[in-house]
């Protein structure tokens, strides 16, 4: 799936890159609140969607190279967040829908779990 | 055998730099050329490290050695150490604060995840001195 087409939807406002374009492919994602276990069982997914709202979820994406991170809940990055996210050319993103929600229609539109460890 | 040597301090009170060590490593291991899977390994190992040295131990010490064909990374601190160590190695056991769970951490998975994520793992830990972690990843 392109990050454009999951951007649109969900409906997502777009705070990394700096001109909102957010371009590439992505073939997995992963849902948690909990750093320590996306840490342990993500294997190859790109995106990370949580309602963990800080620097270390930035963090956690960089060391597992993923493409693009969503915020869902309304979470609003701070500006740390999205320098961090800039400058590690991670796609950061927001929506107000839900993480149940979210990860309902993105399967349903063909973005898959990807495999996990553990 | 080549070696290359870098070192970091780990301030204990900042959480927004909490990370910045383990990013600095994985972006030379990258730069040398380390196959990716063994980047990635180094990376959740010495970060997991690196985020328990701030929550639990106020910060610390990084020393890390690359060789051409493997990292040794040595975390130390000079926290509270280790009460019991063969439950801090079971997976879901934790004694972080519920702030600390708030953060995204103190799941009980820091440990176990280091174990998992490296080939050879050594833990010095003393109650009220403090807590040396010594991580060894292959590049194969």
């Amino acid at each position: 799936m392109k990050i454009s087409e999951l951007c649109k939807l969900i409906g997502a406002t777009v705070y990394a890159p700096q001109d909102g374009n957010a371009e590439g492919e992505v073939l997995g994602a992963f849902a948690s609140d909990m750093m320590s276990d996306v840490l342990a069982f993500a294997k190859n997914q790109d995106v990370l969607i949580s309602g963990l709202c800080n620097p270390q979820t930035i963090r956690t994406a960089v060391m597992l190279d993923m493409k693009c991170i969503l915020l869902v809940r309304g979470k609003v990055p701070t500006p740390d967040m999205i320098t961090l996210a800039r400058s590690n050319n991670i796609v950061l993103m927001s929506t107000k829908q839900k993480m149940y929600a979210v990860c309902g229609v993105l399967y349903a539109n063909g973005l898959g779990a990807g495999e996990y460890n553990g | 055998m080549n070696c290359i040597h870098v070192e970091f301090e780990v301030p204990g009170n900042n959480f927004l730099s909490a990370g910045s060590a383990s990013d600095s490593v994985k972006s030379t291991l990258k730069k040398l050329g380390v196959p990716s899977s063994a980047v990635r390994r180094v990376a959740i190992a010495m970060y997991e490290a690196e985020i328990n040295m701030v929550i639990h131990a106020g910060g610390g010490r990084c020393y890390a050695d690359i060789f051409d064909d493997h990292i040794k990374i040595v975390m130390k601190d000079e926290g509270n150490g280790i009460e019991n160590l063969e439950l801090a190695m079971q997976e879901g056991y934790s004694t972080a604060s519920d702030d600390v769970r708030n953060l995204g951490f103190g799941a009980g998975m820091g440990l176990p995840n280091i174990k998992t994520y490296s080939d050879r793992l050594k833990i010095d830990t003393e109650v009220g001195k403090g807590t040396t972690l010594t991580i060894e990843v292959d590049f194969d």
